[in-house]
């Protein structure tokens, strides 16, 4: 049995340890150590999307990492969106502009498109799209998920109202 | 679906990792996204015994100017190439074909310098670098070496790459100001390899072409240099002719492996289109 | 009286029927909570990889799983031999025939399940899956199907050899399944002997597969001490497959539990059981652990089910003005290794004959012959409807090409040919009655919002134009579905008719849980539903729970598939809050001391005709009757069970038109515009029938413009996997308008029809109609699925389109 590796990293603002053997996905560490399952599995090539993470400020594909690779790594995953108990204003969008519907690939969506907007608050629909790419849905076609990324940048982005 | 066990290390300098790489020799294998080697492991076709991480080595970090050339560290993501103002201003084809390379997530982990030693003729890199004339900085135990991208990779996953190598830099002459460059890249779907895709670089002095390069992806066992191609535009105007005969040149050349993109005839045409509106896209860029 | 604005507002707190409710699924799945298969955790469980075929036609000489069971983590390996003693190597399918669950002795079709391996986490499982040796002996394969039926095939079911009939009448070859006709051929040779224009095509249905982003799987949990089985599974299906659980294991019913969670996407993929998951049974039943089973991609892509691979032949006669007069349409169907797939039993070839479309032609026969191959089981999946894709994509490929020999216009003849507005309830000469329809009226809505006769004319120039670089096309599909599976004396599964249950609960606070037969696979029946049920009883959808999927609590129904729910469960749900309207309105009248006669219902309470400030609310009644005061000898409770056996399908429609443009020298198709006006009769939730809509589109895209499963004369998979097999993102995915109009089925109790299978259905011959279309003035009456590039490029090459001057 190969050696195990203890990793340390902050998961949604939380440390966790944890010790695994270098084949482990950081996939299979969120999921099955962590209790984290919002993260999918939905291929085995890399192609899918449904199983992107936030990790140390860019957009990754966890199944397609290894955990040993993640020590003291900041991972944000779809559990760590909505804060205090208000939801996060993507996952609003999503849910006003019928932008999921088996929800599958959804938490994948979403941390992609945090990471999107957080590097372009004001993308336009082709950027969106083009955001999007790494990201498949086989059930809405895209279009109510691009018009709830767009509500969502709208409301980030919308200066307080005047006195 | 997930690979076999192997060993990890993670080297924190550049002596360090080659040291592993001498003494774990066959049995290992230089990490670098892992977005080409780890879904080959996932699906067992790669089973090496070790990994070694390259992520860790601050040698291979870094964009840098140097004496006229770009200077880039062999571990910079993709994504991190999009984001130079340095790349974009100064060496933008190379941003251009950054860009077409899978998708966002990929893109914030693949690396240059994975890109180029994998020798896979469907990458994207390979191109570039012929057409932008690049040298790569390979360090072994003797220390390091520049070998020219053009001569570099030799055949199917095989490149002038020792096994006891890593790239660690690669370099790029800057182009002269005002200078033309496009990749066009034709793909059953954003993200995928190219059916056919064309790298060009040139300069126009008038109406006329000064210098070219054309550089073509995944129609052979590695890039190729469409050097007959390149000749038959030297102070030639870009129009219908003298694309048809660049596109008829580069068509020679290939001998792309029929798959479910298409097979040879088709690959190859698409080469000579790829060809064509990258030479037209250049040439106008290197217009205005 | 109150007045409108006061009513607007009680309409408004129901969020009924026709509101465009926001969904109550999406509270989990934003958070990351839904509860997928593989989410599912239990005590002990252990993880089973299946090992599989490399070949697709093999006897297998030997299997040795010593290296396997040493493996650290492996704890078991079962073979066919570890099933023989339960008599579960083979099992029954829902087509009549039968499937090995591990192969015995040999195989049929490549990555065919041998054996599964047992292990206490799933990366060992996959080692110990790695290390079973397989001895196998290499047969020539099958993969045409034009050459199954020739003398001296190899014999692919030397298991049923000798058998005659499997389930569907008699077999002519070994490699034979059935063959499969209806209306009347004498007929039908009559009007083509007799007619002025006939045209004929051959067109290829290619093989597809659903792929929905979550694979399937199961955690199978056999308690040894109860001796209670329950199976946690992605299935569309949840009752009937506890009914083939209790037939092929010999347990009691009433001790399987069936649990369907959350589950991400269906599309028919997940109606099959599949060996995997009745190898995970019987490994829980022997262990007395709970075992899961989830299979990766290229698992799903090349042995789950999949759709279409129909090798048709459509041929239509008609007058000189284009009025058909005669169809006759046949299909060679490429089942694979084994007939599996649900088919209604007396209609194998599923609802294959509404292929006269939405037109009235006086004669038609169909046949299908299906047989098997060396590859995956399969045929009737992918929001098809059973296997109504394949008959409208012929119908609409042919009205094209009978507008084309005739040189008429190709909205025109589908208008000359459409059965008119009064013709209804119309009987074709296939047998089914359309009862409802507006066919003309959907056309000229969607020709008037795309300025038809403008792309007309724009194609018109554009094709003048040497300089062009495109090539347009414009296609049109005028489809009729049928769909709400459907009435017990026309169509049932392994003898269970296919009627749907809704039981409903109401609480003495007015708040209502209400569980039906059927399961969401992201369709959004937890709010739909409780939208029918808020209008119906006038208690507003917020406090009305829709609970689906559990065996032991919902009331039994034949599940989610073939746009089903709503027409059959949807009217369940009307019917059971029917009951208990008609309930409470005796409570009503006998609080308000008045005949039943003198109240009429109004939103959300019962009114005293003529004395309106004399009124009971539902919501007080829902207290009132779990009291005493309640008319005499009337039960407490306001509670009903219906069990809706519908009267006939139901027959929703569309009109959709899509304009592409072509690139003449890559073979690139850009999709300008697709507009689609969609009647699927009283619309629930617009947002989730437009949602529908654009997923279903989605979907039909990918078929038309690449999606294929090639195989090598071999029987090797060539593309399964996600590099290959096309799935659209969100670049590529054009832009959707859709419309609609409302024609409301006759028989239903709200008037709906379903639609979730429609943009599919109507979708793929629209883009594929206009991708030939493009070509139709040099001459192309057809070409094959899908478009992709390469193929479009070699029709371009081929017609010499894409030469440049100067060119060699």
């Amino acid at each position: 049995m190969a050696k195990l590796h203890k990793v340390s990293f902050k998961l949604n603002g939380k440390t966790v340890d944890v010790e695994v053997e270098p084949r482990e996905l950081l996939i299979s560490t969120l999921r099955e150590r962590l209790a984290h399952t919002g993260a999918h599995i939905g291929c085995e090539t890399s192609h899918c999307g449904a199983c992107t993470v936030d990790c140390n400020g860019v957009s990754v594909k966890s199944c397609t990492v290894l955990t040993v690779q993640c020590g003291g790594a900041e991972v944000l995953t779809v559990e760590g969106l909505e804060r205090g108990g208000a939801l996060h204003a993507l996952q609003q969008a999503f849910h006003e502009e019928h932008g999921l519907q088996c929800g599958y690939c959804t938490p994948g969506m979403l941390m992609r498109a945090y990471r999107l907007l957080q590097e372009n608050p004001n993308p336009s629909e082709q950027e969106i799209r083009s955001g999007l790419a790494g990201n498949l849905c086989r059930c809405t076609g895209y279009q109510n998920i691009v018009k709830a990324v767009q509500s969502a940048a709208r409301k980030l982005t919308a200066k307080p109202a005047a006195a | 679906m997930y690979p076999p066990a192997f060993d990890y290390h993670a080297p924190r300098s550049l002596g360090e990792a080659l040291s592993l790489l001498s003494s774990l020799g066959g049995e290992a294998k230089l990490l670098a996204g892992g977005h080409s080697l780890l879904p080959m492991m996932k699906l067992r076709f790669a089973q090496p015994a070790h990994l070694i991480d390259l992520s860790l080595l601050p040698e291979l970090r870094g964009i840098r100017e140097e004496g006229g050339s770009i200077v880039i560290g062999a571990m910079t993501t993709e994504a991190e190439l999009l984001g130079s103002t340095l790349i974009r201003n100064k060496a933008p084809l190379l941003a251009e074909g950054a860009a077409q390379i899978a998708d966002p997530q990929v893109r914030y982990k693949g690396t240059i310098g994975g890109d180029i030693s994998h020798g896979d003729p469907g990458n994207d890199h390979p191109a570039l670098m012929l057409a932008l004339d690049a040298s790569f900085v390979l360090t072994g135990p003797k220390g390091p070496r520049s070998l020219k991208a053009d001569g570099f990779f030799l055949g199917l996953y095989s490149t002038q790459l020792a096994a006891d190598e890593i790239l660690t830099q690669i370099r790029i002459p800057i182009p002269a100001a005002g200078s033309g460059w496009s990749y066009q890249k034709l793909k059953r779907k954003t993200g995928d390899f190219a059916t056919a895709a064309t790298a060009v670089q040139l300069e126009m002095r008038g109406a006329n072409v000064a210098k070219v390069a054309i550089a073509l992806t995944n129609a052979g066992p590695t890039a190729l240099r469409a050097v007959a191609a390149e000749r038959a535009l030297m102070g030639k105007p870009i129009d219908g002719a003298s694309l048809g005969g660049a596109a008829r040149l580069a068509m020679s050349i290939c001998e792309p492996a029929p798959d479910l993109r298409g097979d040879a005839a088709y690959k190859t045409a698409m080469c000579g289109e790829m060809t064509r509106r990258a030479l037209e896209a250049a040439a106008a860029r290197a217009r205005g | 009286m109150a007045d409108t604005a006061e009513l607007k507002e009680r309409e408004q707190k129901l969020q009924g029927m026709g509101a465009s409710l926001l969904r109550k699924e999406d509270a989990r799945f934003i958070r990351g909570q839904g509860t997928y298969i593989d989410d599912l955790t239990l005590p002990g469980m252990l993880f089973g990889a299946i090992v599989r075929s490399p070949f697709a036609h093999a006897r297998i000489t030997s299997i040795d799983k010593q290296k396997a069971l040493a493996c650290p983590g492996v704890v078991a390996v079962l073979t066919a031999d570890d099933l023989k003693p339960v008599n579960l190597h083979w099992m029954p399918t829902a087509g009549g025939d039968v499937q090995a669950v591990l192969a015995d002795k040999k195989v049929c079709f490549q990555y065919q399940e041998v054996a599964m391996v047992l292990a206490t986490d799933r990366y060992a499982a996959y080692d110990g899956a790695a290390l079973v040796e397989v001895g196998y002996e290499e047969l020539p394969a099958i993969t045409d199907p034009k050459q199954a039926l020739a003398a001296g095939a190899p014999v692919i079911r030397e298991d049923i050899a000798d058998k005659k009939d499997v389930g569907h009448g008699p077999r002519t070859h070994p490699n034979h399944i059935f063959t499969w006709e209806s209306g009347n051929k004498a007929a039908a040779d009559a009007a083509f002997k007799s007619a002025a224009i006939t045209v004929r095509e051959e067109i290829l249905n290619p093989r597809v597969h659903p792929c929905p982003l979550e694979t399937c799987g199961c955690v199978a949990s056999f308690n040894k001490a109860t001796g209670y089985l329950t199976v946690y599974v992605t299935s569309q299906i949840p009752h009937l497959f506890r009914t083939v659980l209790a037939m092929l294991s010999g347990l009691a019913e009433s001790k399987i539990r069936v649990v369907g969670g959350d589950i991400g996407g269906g599309f028919g993929n997940k109606v099959p059981i599949y060996p995997g998951y009745v190898v995970a049974t019987v490994a829980s039943i022997v262990t007395g652990v709970p075992i899961k089973w989830i299979e990766s991609r290229i698992d799903n892509i090349s042995t789950t089910g999949f759709a279409r691979d129909y090798h048709g032949v459509g041929e239509l006669a008609a007058d000189k003005d284009g009025r058909i007069k005669g169809l006759r349409f046949s299909a060679l169907a490429d089942h694979g290794a084994f007939n599996s797939h649900v088919s209604a039993s007396k209609l194998p070839a599923g609802l294959f004959s509404i292929c006269t479309g939405s037109y009235a032609i006086p004669n038609a026969y169909c046949r299908v012959d299906a047989v098997y191959t060396n590859k995956a089981p399969g045929g009737v999946a992918y929001r098809c409807s059973l296997r109504v894709t394949e008959a409208v994509y012929l119908i609409e490929r042919m009205m094209d090409v009978l507008a084309q020999k005739i040189g008429v216009d190709k909205a025109e003849i589908r208008r000359r040919n459409f059965v008119k507005a009064e013709q209804f309830p119309y009987t074709t000469s296939l047998g089914w009655t359309l009862d409802s329809g507006a066919y003309h009226a959907a056309l000229d809505k969607v020709l008037t919002a795309v300025d038809y006769e403008g792309l007309r004319r724009e194609q018109a120039a554009k094709r003048a134009d040497p300089k062009c670089p495109t090539l347009m096309g414009i296609g049109i599909s005028t489809f009729t579905e049928i769909v709400g599976a459907g009435p017990t004396k026309v169509c049932d599964i392994l003898g269970i008719g296919l009627f749907d249950s809704c039981d409903i609960r109401v609480h003495p606070t007015g708040a209502v849980i209400a569980r039906l037969g059927t399961m969401s696979q992201g369709q959004g029946h937890a709010t739909t539903y409780s939208q029918i049920i808020a209008t119906e009883l006038g208690l507003p959808a917020s406090d009305i729970v829709i609970e689906e999927g559990d065996t032991d609590k919902a009331p039994y129904g034949a599940g989610t598939w073939g746009s089903r729910s709503t027409p059959v469960a949807g009217a369940a749900a009307a019917t059971a809050a029917r009951k208990i309207k008609d309930k409470a309105r005796k409570i009503a009248a006998h609080l308000l001391e008045v005949g039943e006669g003198d109240l009429e219902w109004e939103i959300d309470r019962f009114k005293v005709r003529g004395n309106p400030s004399q009124a009971k609310t539902m919501k007080e009644i829902c207290l009132v009757s779990h009291t005493g005061n309640l008319p005499p000898g009337m039960e407490q409770g306001l509670n009903a069970v219906a069990y809706y056996d519908p009267p006939n399908l139901t027959f929703p429609f569309g009109a959709y038109l899509c304009v592409v443009d072509i690139d003449k020298f890559t073979g690139e198709t850009k999709v300008r515009r697709f507009y689609a006006l969609d009647d699927c009769g009283t619309r629930i939730n617009p947002m989730v029938i437009e949602g529908q809509i654009h997923g279903g589109l989605t979907e039909a895209f990918a078929v038309a413009l690449g999606q294929q499963l090639p195989f090598d004369e071999s029987g090797n998979h060539l593309g399964n996997s996600l590099m290959d097999y096309f799935l659209p993102t969100a670049m590529e995915t054009p832009h959707w308008e859709t419309d609609h109009t409302v024609t409301p089925s006759p028989h239903h109790p709200i008037g709906a029809k379903g639609v979730a299978e429609s943009p599919h259905v109507g979708g793929i011959p629209c883009f594929s109609n206009a991708v030939i279309d493009a070509f139709a003035h040099l001459g192309v009456t057809h070409m094959d699925m899908p478009h992709s590039s390469y193929r479009v490029w070699r029709k371009c090459q081929e017609l010499g389109v894409n030469k440049r001057p100067g060119d060699a």
